[in-house]
C-alpha cells in the first residue's frame, strides 16, 4: 500500500538550491513538499563549503599557533601547539549540525513539508518516494524542480575506497595521515591540500595540467603557487596518475614518461565534479541536456514543461550562490512573477591560502569576447592594513572597457579576498564605471582600498603607488 | 667611442626658435654622414637638419610638435673616436620654448596622447620634455552596440521584467548608457517610443579625436589669430563686368594657348593689380605696427594663397609688375606648385607685399578674406557668373564676377580703398586699359 500525496510544487534535492527554492516557494504560498535521501543542507553545508571552510580555519590556527612557537615577530611566546583532530573534527560537525538544524528550521517556517528519502522518477508529474524507513510514498505535483546536485568524480585506477577518499572523506578524517598525495590541483585540492600541510601532513599534489588552478590567469595564482612552495606542498605537475597500492604508494607518470611512485598512506581524489543526472529516473523524462548537464532556459526550465532544474545539474559554474539564486527565481516564475536569471556576474572564490577571487571576465577573457579593455591592479604591498595582518602578498584588479569605463572583471588574490567579493558583485551588477569606484570613499584602514587604488590606478592616478 | 650632440643650427634670418615637425630617425639607427635627421619648421620653411657626422642614434631630444630653441640638443649620437661631449655629462636640457607646445584636450582618451620621446634606458638621462605621463581619461558615452546586454541594475531589471518591458528597447541615460528607474517611467510613459533626443531610427555617433595642431597647421592658426588680432579688417565687395576680359581671354588662348599655354583669369588679375597699385602706394605695403613704420614697395611681389595639402600657404610671385600674362601665369603656377610639393625655397615663401587669393569655381559670392600679416590689403576672386543685365533698355547676358578684398583700416583709409577697387573695376571691364602704360 503506497501512500499518496499531491502538491503543487515537489523538489529533488535539499542542497542550496533546493532548500532555497523551497523557503521561497512556501513564503509565495505555493504547496511545496522537498524530498532529500540525506541531510538538508546538501553538499554544500554537509561535505563541501562549511565543513571545508571549518577545517582550513581550524588548519589555519593551528599554523599561527605554530608560527607563534617559533620566534614570532609579533613578540607573541607560546608553547609548542598540538592537535587533536578528532575534537576538530567534533567541532566542524557541531556547525555543520547548528546549520542542517537551521534549514530545517526555516523550511518548516515556510511551511514547506520535507520528507527524508530518495526519490525515483516515475514521470514528468509522479515521482515515488522510498524513505529510509517506513512507507513508500507517491507524490503528485504540478511542478518538479530538479536540484540534485552533483558529485566528485572517481578515477577508474583510483577508485573511492580505504585510503582512497574525496573531499568527503578528507573532511572527516578520524586520524591525520602521514604523507597525503592529492590528485587535482584545482580549487577543492588545493584548499584542502594546503589545510593538510598546514595540520602537519607532508603534501604532494598530481596534476594533469603543466599549471594549478587551471581555471585562472597565471598573474593570479603566482602568488598561490608562492605560498604552496613556501609552505613545503611539494607539486607534480603535467603528471597523470597510474595507480595506488599501499606499499608504494601513487603510481604517477610524469610528462615524460617517467614513472615513479609517490608514498601515501592517504589519497584524496579532487579531479572534479559531475552533476548527479542518473540513477533516480531522470533519463526516462528524456530531457534536452547540454553535455553532461540538464538544459534549461533563462527561468530554468527543462524540456518538459512542468519540469524545472538548477544548480549543479544544469551547468557550470558549479557553485552555490548561483543554485541559490536559480531556486529563488524559480519560485518567483512558479508563483505567477516575471523572473529571469541573468546574472551579470557571478563571482567564485578559491579558499585557498591566500584567497582567490574572480567576478566578472578577466584581461583576457575581455579580449577574447572582443572588448578593448583597460586594466589595473594594486598590490596589497603598498595597502596600510594588509602590513598590520602580515598580509602583503597579492593584489587586486580591475579591468574595464576603455570606451566608456564600464567595469567588466574584478580579480583578487591575498588573505581575507574573499570578502571583496561583494564589492566586486555589486559594482558590476549595479553598472559600475571606474570613476563611481574611483569616487566612492572606502574605509580606512582596510584592504577594500585597495579597490579603490585599482580603479584609480586603471584611471591614471592611483594616490599611493 | 665618445658621444656627439647635435644641437639645433642657426638658420640665419634672426631665427631664435624652430618646431620640430618630422624625426626621420629613431634611437639605435645609424646614420651616415649628411643623413637626414630631421625636419623643423621656421616662421618661414621646412628646413632639413643633416647630421654632421655618422654614428648610432642613442636618444631623440624632443618630441614631433615641440618648439625648440637654437643651439639647444637635438639628438645625441654614439660616434667613433672622441664625441664633442664628456662621457657622463647630462645632456642639458632642452630649452622649451614654449611650455605647453601641444595643449590636449583635458579630456582626451588616452589614445591621443602625445608622443613620448624616448627615453635612454643606457645613460637614463634622456632629455625629456616634461609631460603628464598620465593624462586622468574620462569616458564618453557609448551607444549599445546590437547584441550588447543592456546595463542596468538588478532592480531595474527586475522592475522592467514586472512591467513586461524590453531592456533592450529602452534608452539608457546613466554613465555608460546605464538604464534608469526614470528612464523607464519614460519609456512606458511614452508608450515604448523612443525618447525625443535619443535615437529615432538613426544610430548616435560617439567618439571624438583629439588633433594636436602642431606644424604647419600651427603656423597657419598663429598667422590668422595674429592677423585678425592685429588688424581691423575693412571689407569691400565690388562687382565686376567680365564679359570683355572673357572674350579677350578666349581669344588669346584661342591664338596662343598651343604655344604659350592656357591662361586663367589670375594674370589678368594680377596685371590690373599692378597697374592700379601704381596710384595707390599705400596699399603696396607692409605695416611694422610695433615699429610704427608703413614700408611701400616699388614693386609688386604678389602673394598667391595656395592650398597644399599640409594647409594653406601662400608662395610669392616676385616683381609681377614685370612679367607678361603668360609670365604671370607661368610665375603663379611655379611657386604654387613648390609650395604643394613642399619644395619651395625659404625666400619664395615670404616677402610678399599684397596677396591675391581665388577660390576658383568655389569662389562664391562674396568672401571676407583674412590679411597676409603684415601686408595691408588682399584682395580675393569669387565666382564667375552670366547674369542677365539691364544695358541701354535691352535685358542681355552678362558675366560677372565679384572681388572681395580686405584693407587694414590702421593705414588704409576706406575711401582709398574703394578707389584701389574701382581702379581695378575700370581696368577689368575694359581689358584693353590693361595693357596700356
Amino acid at each position: 500500500m503506497t501512500k499518496e500525496i499531491t502538491t503543487k510544487l515537489l523538489v529533488i534535492g535539499g542542497g542550496p538550491g533546493g532548500y532555497v527554492a523551497a523557503i521561497r516557494a512556501g513564503q509565495l504560498g505555493i504547496p511545496t513538499v522537498l524530498v532529500e535521501g540525506e541531510r538538508l543542507g546538501g553538499t554544500c553545508l554537509t561535505i563541501g563549503c562549511i565543513p571545508s571552510k571549518a577545517l582550513i580555519h581550524a588548519a589555519h590556527e593551528f599554523e599561527r599557533a605554530q608560527h607563534q612557537a617559533g620566534d614570532s615577530p609579533l613578540g607573541i611566546r607560546v608553547q609548542l601547539p598540538s592537535l587533536d583532530i578528532a575534537q576538530t573534527v567534533r567541532w566542524k560537525d557541531g556547525i555543520v549540525n547548528r546549520l542542517s538544524g537551521g534549514v530545517g528550521a526555516l523550511l518548516r517556517k515556510a511551511g514547506v513539508q520535507v520528507i527524508k528519502g530518495w526519490a525515483h522518477i516515475e514521470d514528468g508529474k509522479t515521482v515515488r518516494i522510498e524513505p529510509a524507513d517506513g512507507e513508500a510514498v507517491r507524490m503528485h505535483c504540478e511542478h518538479l524542480l530538479l536540484a540534485t546536485g552533483s558529485e566528485p568524480v572517481e578515477l577508474p585506477m583510483l577508485p573511492f575506497g580505504g585510503p582512497v577518499v574525496s573531499s568527503t572523506g578528507a573532511l572527516s578524517p578520524e586520524t591525520l595521515p602521514r604523507r597525503l598525495v592529492v590528485v587535482g590541483a584545482g580549487y577543492i585540492g588545493l584548499e584542502l591540500g594546503m589545510a593538510y600541510r598546514k595540520l602537519g601532513a607532508e603534501v604532494a599534489v598530481v596534476e594533469a595540467a603543466e599549471r594549478i588552478l587551471p581555471g585562472y590567469d597565471e598573474e593570479l595564482t603566482q602568488p598561490v603557487l608562492d605560498a604552496l612552495e613556501k609552505s613545503g606542498v611539494v607539486l607534480h605537475l603535467g603528471c597523470s596518475v597510474q595507480g595506488f597500492d599501499e606499499k608504494h604508494g601513487v603510481h604517477v607518470r610524469s610528462a615524460r614518461a617517467d614513472e615513479f611512485a609517490l608514498p601515501a598512506d592517504r589519497v584524496l581524489v579532487a579531479v572534479g565534479r559531475r552533476p548527479r543526472s542518473t540513477g533516480f529516473g531522470m533519463e526516462s523524462l528524456q530531457l534536452d541536456m547540454a553535455g553532461r548537464f540538464v538544459a534549461v532556459d533563462a527561468q530554468c526550465r527543462t524540456s518538459m514543461r512542468g519540469v524545472w532544474a538548477i544548480g549543479d545539474l544544469t551547468g557550470d559554474p558549479m557553485l552555490a550562490h548561483r543554485a541559490m539564486a536559480q531556486g529563488e527565481v524559480v519560485a518567483e516564475v512558479i508563483a505567477g512573477k516575471a523572473r529571469r536569471f541573468e546574472p551579470m556576474a557571478i563571482p567564485a572564490v578559491c579558499f585557498t591560502d591566500p584567497e582567490v577571487v574572480v567576478v566578472g571576465r578577466t584581461p583576457g577573457e575581455a579580449r577574447a569576447a572582443g572588448f578593448d579593455c583597460i586594466d589595473a591592479a594594486f598590490p596589497f604591498a603598498a595597502n596600510g592594513r594588509a602590513m598590520t595582518l602580515e598580509a602583503t602578498k597579492g593584489f587586486v584588479r580591475v579591468v574595464a572597457r576603455r570606451d566608456n569605463h564600464l567595469i567588466v572583471g574584478w580579480q583578487a588574490v591575498g588573505q581575507g579576498v574573499a570578502e571583496l567579493a561583494a564589492a566586486f558583485t555589486l559594482s558590476i551588477e549595479m553598472g559600475a564605471r571606474l570613476e563611481d569606484v574611483a569616487g566612492t570613499i572606502h574605509a580606512h584602514p582596510t584592504l577594500g582600498e585597495a579597490v579603490q587604488e585599482a580603479a584609480l590606478r586603471a584611471l591614471g592616478h592611483a594616490i599611493h603607488i | 667611442m665618445g658621444i656627439y650632440a647635435i644641437r639645433v643650427p642657426d638658420i640665419g634670418e634672426g631665427i631664435a626658435e624652430v618646431e620640430l615637425v618630422t624625426w626621420h630617425v629613431q634611437p639605435g639607427d645609424m646614420v651616415a654622414e649628411d643623413q637626414s635627421i630631421a625636419d623643423v619648421m621656421t616662421d618661414k620653411a621646412t628646413v632639413e637638419i643633416p647630421s654632421p657626422v655618422a654614428g648610432k642614434v642613442l636618444a631623440l631630444g624632443s618630441a614631433v610638435g615641440d618648439t625648440i630653441a637654437v643651439g639647444s640638443e637635438l639628438v645625441r649620437l654614439e660616434v667613433e673616436g672622441a664625441g664633442n661631449l664628456k662621457e657622463n655629462s647630462a645632456p642639458a636640457p632642452v630649452q622649451q620654448a614654449q611650455a605647453a607646445p601641444v595643449s590636449i584636450a583635458k579630456n582626451s582618451p588616452p589614445a591621443a596622447a602625445p608622443t613620448q620621446p624616448v627615453a635612454l634606458a643606457e645613460r637614463a638621462v634622456a632629455p625629456a620634455p616634461l609631460r603628464p605621463s598620465a593624462t586622468p581619461r574620462s569616458a564618453p558615452a557609448v551607444a549599445r552596440t546590437a547584441g550588447e546586454r543592456p546595463l542596468a541594475s538588478p532592480a531595474v531589471r527586475q522592475r522592467a521584467l514586472d512591467m513586461g518591458v524590453e531592456l533592450r528597447f529602452v534608452h539608457g541615460s546613466g554613465p555608460a548608457g546605464r538604464i534608469l528607474h526614470g528612464d523607464l517611467d519614460a519609456h512606458v510613459a511614452s508608450g515604448g517610443q523612443a525618447p525625443a533626443q535619443g535615437p529615432a531610427g538613426y544610430a548616435e555617433r560617439h567618439g571624438e579625436e583629439a588633433i594636436p595642431v602642431i606644424g604647419l597647421r600651427r603656423k597657419i592658426a598663429q598667422k590668422m589669430q595674429e592677423s585678425k588680432r592685429r588688424i581691423p579688417h575693412f571689407s569691400y565687395v565690388e562687382e565686376i563686368d567680365v564679359t570683355e576680359l572673357e572674350a579677350l581671354r578666349a581669344k588669346l588662348n584661342q591664338l596662343h594657348g598651343a604655344t604659350r599655354g592656357k591662361l586663367t583669369v589670375l594674370p589678368f588679375l594680377a596685371r590690373a593689380m599692378v597697374l592700379a597699385l601704381r596710384e595707390f602706394p599705400q596699399i603696396n605695403a607692409r605695416y611694422d605696427d610695433e615699429a610704427g613704420v608703413v614700408t611701400r614697395y616699388a614693386g609688386v611681389h604678389l602673394g598667391v594663397a595656395t592650398q597644399t595639402e599640409g594647409g594653406l600657404m601662400v608662395p610669392v610671385l616676385r616683381h609681377a609688375e614685370s612679367l607678361d600674362l603668360w609670365a604671370c601665369a607661368a610665375g603663379i603656377a611655379s611657386v604654387a606648385e613648390g609650395a604643394r610639393s613642399g619644395k619651395a625655397a625659404r625666400d619664395a615663401l615670404s616677402g610678399s607685399t599684397i596677396t591675391l587669393t581665388s577660390l576658383g569655381a568655389l569662389g562664391g559670392i562674396a568672401s571676407t578674406p583674412v590679411i597676409n600679416h603684415p601686408e595691408v590689403a588682399i584682395v580675393g576672386v569669387n565666382r564667375m557668373v552670366e547674369r542677365p543685365m539691364l544695358r541701354g533698355g535691352q535685358v542681355v547676358g552678362r558675366l560677372l564676377m565679384n572681388l572681395s578684398s580686405s584693407f587694414d583700416h590702421r593705414v588704409v583709409d576706406g575711401m582709398h580703398a574703394a578707389q584701389f577697387i574701382q581702379a581695378m573695376r575700370a581696368l577689368l571691364e575694359t581689358p584693353a586699359l590693361l595693357f596700356v602704360e
